[in-house]
Order: C-alpha cells, then structure tokens, then sequence
C-alpha cells in the first residue's frame, strides 16, 4: 500500500507538475448511485487535495456511451455493458472494459390506494401481469391471494412508469423478464421498453408524483428515493417465496447469494437473487474502466481510487442508503484492479 | 412581428459613389462585412442544423424511409421506431394551447392597447413580460402542482359528465394528457401574444381611429372594425410565434403529457410530443438506430415548424395584400 501510495506520490508530483498543479479525473454516467460518488469524490479530494475527481450524472446510456467515445476517464452504468457494447469498445480502444462494483441499490413498488393502510405484498407474478395490463383490478386473486385479511377495491389498476430511459427502469425489467416468460419475450429488459400500459413520469419524482396524486395507482420507484422521501412501498416475493420488504439488509443478502457465483468480469444480476431475506429487485452500480490506460499518472489515481473505495469509502455506504459490498465481492475486486494497466 | 427596415442616413447611394478604400478606412465597409457575416450566420447554422440532423439520422432513414411517419410503434428493445403519436401529440398540443390562447391573449391585448389607462397597461405589460421569461420547467412543475389535480377532480370529470357523449372526452380522468398539456401551453404562450400584439396595436396610427369615430363609430366600433383589422398580420405574427413556442416545448410538458406514445381521439388520454419523448430518451438511448430515431424526430420537428412557419408567411402576405397590415406601421 505504502508503495503504490509512494508510487501514485510521484506519479502526481510529475503530473503537478504538467497540469501545474492537480490531475485532474473526469467520469461520467449513472444518476442513481450521484449521491454516493460526489461524496467519496469530495472526501477523497479532502484526503487527496492532488486529485479531482469530476463526475456527471448524466445517466447509465450516457455512461456506457461517452466511455466509449473515449471523452471521459471512467463511466458509471446500473446495468451492465452487454456484449455488443464490450465488443465495439474492444474494436474502438483495442482493449476491454472493466467493471468494477460500488455500491448496491434497490427498486421498490410503490401505490396509492385510498383505505389501504396494510403494506401490501406483491408476488412477482402480481408485478408482471400488473405491468403487462393482464392484472388489471386490484382485487384479482393474484393481489388478493398475497394479502389475506386485506380489503382490496375492485377498482382499475393505474400503472406509472419512468418516462425516460433510467437504470431503475432495467433494474425493474430485468426483474420481470426473470420472472415471466411472457415479460421477457413481449417487452424485455432495458433502459426503456415499449410499456404495454401505464403513463409516463419523469424521474423518480414524476412517478411519485403521480402516484401520489392518483388514487389506485401503482409505480416503482429507487429505495434511496421512497426513503428520503418517505414514501409507502410494497413487500415483493422473493425466489424462496418469502415476501420482503425492502431494506439495506435484503439488498446485501440478495447480493451475499450472487457473491459466490461472481463471474469474473462482475457482469451480474441479482435480481431474483436465492436466499430467503434477499430482496429480489436488487442490483450492483458499476464504474466502467478501461484495461488499458497511458496516462501513467491518471492510472495510478484511478487505481489507488477504487483501492480506497473499496476499503474505507464502503463506510460511508450505509448512511446515504445504499448497501454496502459484500466482503467477498470486495477481496475479489481488488485482484481484479491489477487487470488496470 | 414588428419587422421594420431602418434606412441608415448616410449609407446609400452616397455610401456607393466613394472608392472601396475610403469606405474601408472610414469603418463603413468593415461595418458592412462585420454586419453581413452575423446576418449569414443565421443562415449558416439552419443549414448546419439540418445537415447534421439529417447526417445524424442516416441508419433509421434507410431502415425504415417513409414508413417512419406512418407507424406508431416506438419499441427500444426490438428497435421499432415510428414517429407518427409524437407528430400527432405535437399538434394536437399545439393546437389545442392555440385554441385557448388566441382568443385570450389577443382580448387582453386589446384591452390594455385600446381601453385601458396608459399607466395600467404599462403596469400590467410588466407583468407580462415577467411571465415571458418564467423558465419553461417552473410552468410544469406548476403544472404538476395545480394543474394536473384540478384536471382529475374537477374539470375532467365535468367535462365527461356534460360532454361525454363526444369521442373527445372519454375514458379514464388520469389528469395527465393532450388537454393538460395543451393548458400548460397555453398558459405558458398567452403571454408572447398579449405583449407582441399590444405593441402592434399601440403602433397603429391614430389617425385610423379618429377617422372612425369621425365617422359615428363606437369606441368598441373603432376597435373591432378599424383597429384589429389593420393590426391583423402583425395579430397573426404574434400567433406564429407563439405556436413556435408550442410546438417546440419541452420541459413543461414532458411533465405533464403522460410520456405514452398512443394515438386517442380523447383529449384525456395520455399522450407524448416529439420534444418531450428527445428529452426524455436522449440522454440514456443505447444503441445507435434508437439514438438517430431520436435525431430523425428532431429532423422531423425541425420540418413541422419549417412547413408552419411557411404557411404563417403566406398567411401574412394574402392578409397584407388586403390593404391592412404591418406594412405601413
């Protein structure tokens, strides 16, 4: 540690040099987890004053593309790069790109139905035909049968989605594609699919907003979100068919399960994840780093980053609501940091 | 809008009869070229504009050629894209916020040009403009806030009690859709008319007015009769201007539109325009056809406000050529 410390020292001294005074790292990507990384890249400059890290929440697209485009030093996705992206950025660059784990987060129903105080449990089922407009009173046997002892209105369903393109709208879709066939082959998985019903809101807010303001409405929001914000959310069925209401701790068990069958390129999805208190619409957040970087001095900082993200920049994880990484995950990250060169 | 030809003093034909190099050294022909290049500019970045947006769209323009404005189909994940629900809510919004708009803006023009004391209608004209430069996005979240409730428990439902036998106002009171966005809209450009079409009529001359009430017109006489007619291009500049605005929209009414690409004759549907669904999608679009489809949108709102504003100009001209018009004030 000393040593990459005393290496990255030098590497900064002659880059101060250069850049007369500090390097400076650009990213871009992911709104989802901006919270988290302004603050570790506030705190890491404290500690740090030599770096400065500047990151745009431009969105996950956004992420994926400009690291592409080779406009910025790192990028930032919710769901993972596939295939094809790999391949035109291995074509473009001559080299892969690496995926690195941050944090964790989770999507979360959220409803308005007047009378209704009980949290109410959704089987994945529920959610799918809901979504797909097959479930389309709130009393069908496939809600009621789930909540036992509640009183459900015979009232239509008025479904809300996310308007634009969103990380949580893949985190979402990739739920439901796991759980219904009829899901996965009619709309699939992305950033923003052909709804079959439902109305559109901007933004997390804009699907609150809606669905606060419509009685017999349903949507699904961030946790992070419905928890700042204090909004009442559903308990979703998870692959043991144990209903779980969201929470830090779901999150990292849903991850926990995922942690032993990590590939080695950490491209994975927890959602529906095994384990009875894993929350199954869980998923990883990911920095996108070249394999290869020239510039020596912006390598080392990157690296000797993401080594301190990893260790002490965790701590912070828990008191902005995201879950931290799990310890397996962790160690086998660091290895995988030596792939940067 | 109030287009006037300023002749220089100066310039001209005198301008014309010194050397090339006095005028140079006087400032004259640096001024003319300095001047020239800005106005070519103009120029010059719609044809950019329209080069890159049609470069930009390349992959969707051959994949899917004509059939882009015929299918209502927009599907990321199998990458099927029609433009036909967005050009559909673009106008119907528009048209709608025009329907409301006109008629309000242009009475409130004329009662603060026509009626009102001086220091009112200065007074008022403030506030007007205040309105004018509110940003885009504090009128959707006005919108969000007040607009869109009322919609649910008030309007809509009343509107489907009374008038619910027509195609236009059934199904479901999301609140969200075609008639809110089209209030916000309207909400939004009533100002641009009031404040241009109360310049265009303060600017008709006086001697229009005297002239009819010489003649035993009314005061409303005047107004209605003699006033409005001759102020009626500069009137309809104002109207086209507006519906640039309209059309063009963004913020606002992604708040309030429904975001669901869907063709419905009901004006309670929920609905999308062309600016909102760019908005929305651009930033996050993987894949390169979703991002041109986005791009060859933007194409197409650039031809819809082209085709628009060209009609407003012959408009304008078969209404000058009437003997009224802006020609003369």
């Amino acid at each position: 540690m000393k040593r990459i410390v005393g290496i990255v020292l030098v590497g900064l001294g002659i880059a101060s040099v250069l850049a007369a005074g500090s390097l400076s790292i650009t990213g871009a990507g992911a709104t989802f987890p901006y919270p988290m990384y302004s603050k570790w890249f506030d705190v890491y400059h404290k500690e740090n004053p030599t770096v400065e890290i500047n990151y745009q929440s431009i969105g996950s697209g956004g992420g994926i593309k400009q690291i592409t485009e080779g406009t910025v030093d790192f990028g930032a996705t919710d769901g993972p790069m596939n295939d094809d992206q790999l391949k035109t950025f291995q074509d473009k660059h001559g080299c892969a790109v690496l995926h690195f784990p941050t944090v964790l987060g989770a999507v979360v129903p959220t409803y308005n139905l007047p009378g209704v105080t009980a949290s109410l449990n959704f089987t994945p089922q529920a959610l799918a035909g809901i979504y797909l407009g097959k479930v389309t009173k709130w009393n069908d046997p496939l809600i009621a049968g789930a909540n036992q002892g509640t009183s459900l209105p015979a009232d239509d369903i008025i479904v809300v989605h996310r308007a634009e393109s969103s990380g949580t709208t893949y985190v979402w879709t990739d739920f439901l594609s796991k759980v219904s066939e009829e899901w996965k082959t009619q709309v699939g998985k992305a950033t923003a699919v052909k709804w079959p019903v439902g109305l559109g809101g901007q933004g997390n807010e804009g699907v609150t907003g809606t669905v606060k303001n419509t009685p017999d409405s349903i949507g699904y929001v961030e946790l992070i979100y419905a928890e700042s914000n204090k909004i009442p959310y559903g308990n979703v069925g998870n692959a043991a068919g144990v209903f779980v209401k969201a929470s830090l701790a779901g999150v990292t068990a849903a991850a926990a399960g995922a942690a032993k069958a990590m590939p080695d390129d950490f491209r994975v999805s927890i959602t529906n994840a095994p384990g009875k208190e894993a929350y199954p619409i869980s998923s990883f957040t990911w920095l996108l780093i070249p394999a290869r970087i020239s510039d020596a001095a912006k390598r080392d900082a990157l690296k000797n980053f993401l080594s301190w993200m990893l260790a002490d920049g965790q701590n912070y994880a828990e008191a902005l609501s995201y879950a931290r990484l799990p310890k397996e995950v962790v160690a086998k990250e660091k290895k995988a940091l030596a792939q940067i060169q | 809008m109030a287009t006037t030809t300023t002749t220089v003093p100066g310039a001209g034909p005198l301008a014309g009869s010194r050397s090339f190099l006095s005028r140079l050294r006087d400032g004259d022909e640096i001024a003319r070229l300095g001047t020239f290049l800005f106005a070519a500019s103009v120029v010059l970045i719609t044809i950019l504009l329209v080069y890159e947006l049609w470069q930009g769209s390349a992959l969707p323009r051959h994949q899917f050629g004509f059939s882009f404005f015929r299918t209502s189909v927009w599907d990321p994940v199998f990458d099927q894209f029609g433009a036909l629900p967005f050009i559909y809510g673009t106008l119907v919004t528009s048209a709608l916020a025009l329907l409301i708009a006109v008629p309000l803006g242009v009475g409130a023009a004329i009662f603060l040009a026509e009626l009102a004391p001086l220091r009112v209608s200065d007074t008022l004209e403030f506030f007007i403009d205040l309105l004018a430069a509110i940003p885009s996005v504090i009128y959707g979240l006005l919108g969000i806030f007040i607009v869109v409730p009322l919609m649910r428990r008030v309007i809509q439902p009343q509107l489907k009690h009374y008038l619910g036998f027509l195609p236009l106002f059934q199904g479901p009171a999301f609140g969200l859709g075609f008639l809110t966005a089209g209030v916000v809209l309207a909400i939004m450009i009533i100002p641009y008319i009031i404040s241009v079409s109360r310049e265009i009529l303060l600017s008709v001359p006086r001697d229009q007015r005297e002239a009819a009430l010489a003649l035993g017109a009314t005061r409303w006489e005047s107004t209605w009769k003699v006033v409005v007619p001759f102020a009626r291009s500069g009137i309809f500049g104002s109207v086209f201007l507006a519906l640039a605005r309209a059309l063009g929209e963004t913020m606002a009414v992604t708040m309030v539109i429904g975001n669901t690409p869907v063709i419905s004759a009901s004006l309670l549907s929920p609905g999308d325009s062309i600016a909102s669904v760019i908005a929305s999608q651009f930033k996050e679009a993987t894949g390169e056809l979703y991002t041109q489809s986005l791009i060859e949108l933007g194409l197409v709102l650039f031809l819809l406000t082209f085709i628009l504003n060209g009609l407003a100009r012959i408009m304008i001209v078969v209404t000058s050529k009437r003997g009224t018009g802006l020609g003369q004030a």
